[in-house]
């Protein structure tokens, strides 16, 4: 690469002066040329910037990967179609339309689903190597994660959408105001913010995509299904009974279902808001620290 | 003259593994300094540490005047790493990427599009920038990876190992692009296993094994320490090395041992014409007939050849 002199004197005036004594500081001695202060941004205006570049990187190749979301929407439209039409005539639930009670369910489910992504995605750009070359940047580091939880929730936006489409098709409808709809919406997208969060850390811990895809399937089908999304947990037997009424799935799933169709979530609505919250808490704070250990 | 890396006592150990014990390094601002070493010798590991990837146990590294350890966000402003493995978007264009890192190193939009025209045009890209980079070749790829290390334009470039997988014509276009990177006033250090490489880039080279330096210098000064000739002769029967090395080993430098592979015997030499009547003779006293013997010049193979071999022999069963 050539540098002409009239670049390398933008350089040098674009130095700042703090330099000068750190560099003094230190046995080496440096001139301009190396020494020169970029002023490396840092501060959380840069941390969200950052985000944006790499939710952007990742938002772009969206319309490459159709075949992706195509299949990742064809599994919950498959549920929808068996469980309305294959099971739903020997399922029942007290007080529901079962297509009211298990559109909702079946949302909650896609979107935690959905979530499965982060690690993935997460887990490519390791194999790739590129968050090896992230981690040499002068970039927030935490930004990677963000950028990635931050693009996986408008993927997960775009299928709620289609996966609303067809719960429309199949005879859904909402029964609550625009502003219970809405909040549900929100509360079951936030909730899948928070599993991207756990699926973050997934991706940083295994190995490869393949395992992360495993990994999420051994937590997710349980945590889905054994739980009020499809059925009524007073059917289940004693342990399964216990772990469905507590499985913070069964609470978001309840509030969705409740806001859709026109009731009062109650405290539902506030221990699902807390479970996400407290999710994205932690997992956020695991998953950045995991990150910043990768330099043992 | 400017240091612009600089390690010190640089320790590190994965587990029970001593990756480096103790690693003095200096390069000098807008040299190359060339890294030689077989596998595990501690090469990559060095790398990672100045790029900030990894910390060091103990010991101080030092990149443009700033502490690795202490200020890395600094460090990274002022570097530019091309790992072993291709670090790049498989689904992005080769533009979008250099773009990409372009707007994560902070350069105006402007800015990070103007650079990006000139390295896909100086990469040889400009056709393919358009592509998915998952249609290029292994050559495209570490091509894009390495104008994606430049985008910033660093003022020091780590390279480890840059010219694996690609072809011939990869590898020279390749060589006269670090020619010309360091033409410009940036610092290399480059990692390498071709040390014809090495001989071609490096201004100063270090050869390492088993986590340490094992000797440093200018590739000249290598050749002329480790033998500026070699004396190479080549036998009929395998079983007659061993006489032959007995035979020659007074004629070869005080301290280097003669080399020994398959039917070739080699015996490194500060001036081969004298010496070699004198050691057709002997090889004759030993009643030996030989298929061919000659005197050439030593390449860097030598030096690393002979330096690895003695860390073999003074370190037996250390694995790494």
């Amino acid at each position: 690469m050539n540098r002409n002199p009239t670049e390398k004197k933008t350089d040098t005036e674009n130095t700042c002066s703090s330099t000068t004594a750190d560099a003094a500081s230190t046995a080496v001695a440096v001139n301009a040329k190396t020494n020169r202060c970029r002023d490396v941004p840092h501060g959380p205006l840069w941390i969200l910037r950052d985000s944006w570049t790499e939710a952007l990187r990742h938002l772009r190749i969206l319309p490459r990967t159709v075949d992706l979301m195509i299949f990742a929407i064809f599994q919950p439209v498959m549920f929808v179609v068996l469980f309305v039409y294959v099971f739903g005539n020997s399922i029942t639930v007290p007080e529901f339309d079962y297509k009211q009670y298990l559109l909702p369910g079946i949302f909650a489910q896609t979107i935690v689903f959905g979530s499965s992504f982060t690690g993935a995605g997460i887990a490519q750009d390791m194999a790739q190597g590129l968050v090896q070359r992230l981690r040499s940047l002068p970039m927030s580091q935490s930004a990677v994660l963000i950028g990635r939880t931050i693009s996986d929730l408008i993927r997960n936006s775009v299928t709620f959408v289609v996966m609303l489409l067809v719960g429309f098709a199949v005879g859904f409808r909402f029964n609550g105001s625009i502003g219970d709809t809405l909040v549900a919406c929100g509360l079951l997208l936030g909730f899948g913010y928070a599993f991207s969060w756990i699926q973050a850390l997934i991706g940083l811990s295994v190995s490869s995509v393949e395992t992360v895809q495993s990994a999420g399937f051994m937590w997710m089908f349980p945590v889905t299904f054994v739980s009020s999304a499809f059925v009524d947990t007073q059917t289940l037997a004693g342990p399964l009974h216990w772990f469905a009424d507590i499985n913070p799935f069964t609470i978001v799933t309840n509030a969705g279902r409740a806001l859709f169709n026109g009731q009062s979530p109650g405290n539902d609505l506030w221990f699902s808001l807390i479970w996400a919250v407290a999710i994205i808490l932690v997992f956020c704070f695991l998953s950045v620290y995991r990150f910043s250990r990768f330099n043992r | 003259m400017v240091t612009a890396v600089q390690t010190t006592d640089l320790c590190k150990s994965f587990g029970m593994t001593k990756a480096l014990v103790g690693v003095d390094l200096a390069i000098e601002e807008g040299t190359v300094l060339g890294l030689l070493g077989p596998n595990g010798a501690g090469k990559t590991t060095i790398v990672r540490i100045l790029a900030t990837l990894l910390l060091p146990d103990s010991g101080q590294a030092v990149v443009g005047g700033v502490d690795v350890v202490a200020e890395p966000h600094r460090v990274r402003a002022r570097i530019g790493l091309t790992g072993q493995e291709t670090a790049v978007d498989h689904n992005l264009t080769g533009r979008e990427n250099l773009q990409y890192i372009g707007q994560l190193c902070h350069l105006e939009r402007k800015e990070a599009r103007r650079r990006t025209d000139k390295l896909l045009e100086q990469f040889d890209l400009t056709e393919a920038g358009d592509r998915a980079v998952k249609t290029y070749s292994g050559g495209m790829r570490r091509r894009l990876d390495i104008a994606m290390s430049l985008i910033a334009e660093p003022a020091v470039v780590f390279l480890d190992e840059p010219t694996v997988g690609l072809d011939p014509r990869g590898r020279l276009a390749m060589w006269d692009f670090i020619a010309e990177l360091t033409s410009g006033g940036t610092t290399i250090l480059l990692t390498t296993q071709y040390l014809e490489e090495a001989d071609k880039l490096a201004d100063r080279i270090v050869v390492m094994g088993y986590g340490s330096v094992i000797t440093e210098g200018t590739p000249n000064e290598l050749k002329q320490r480790m033998g500026a000739k070699r004396i190479e002769v080549e036998l009929y029967d395998k079983a007659d090395a061993s006489t032959v090395i007995d035979a020659l080993t007074p004629f070869s430098i005080p301290g280097l041992l003669v080399q020994h592979h398959d039917r070739t015997v080699t015996v490194p030499v500060e001036e081969g014409a004298r010496l070699l009547p004198q050691m057709v003779r002997a090889i004759d006293a030993a009643d030996v007939s030989l298929r061919d013997v000659g005197v050439r010049q030593s390449t860097l193979d030598d030096v690393f050849l002979i330096l690895t071999d003695q860390e073999v022999e003074k370190s037996p069963g250390i694995e790494s």
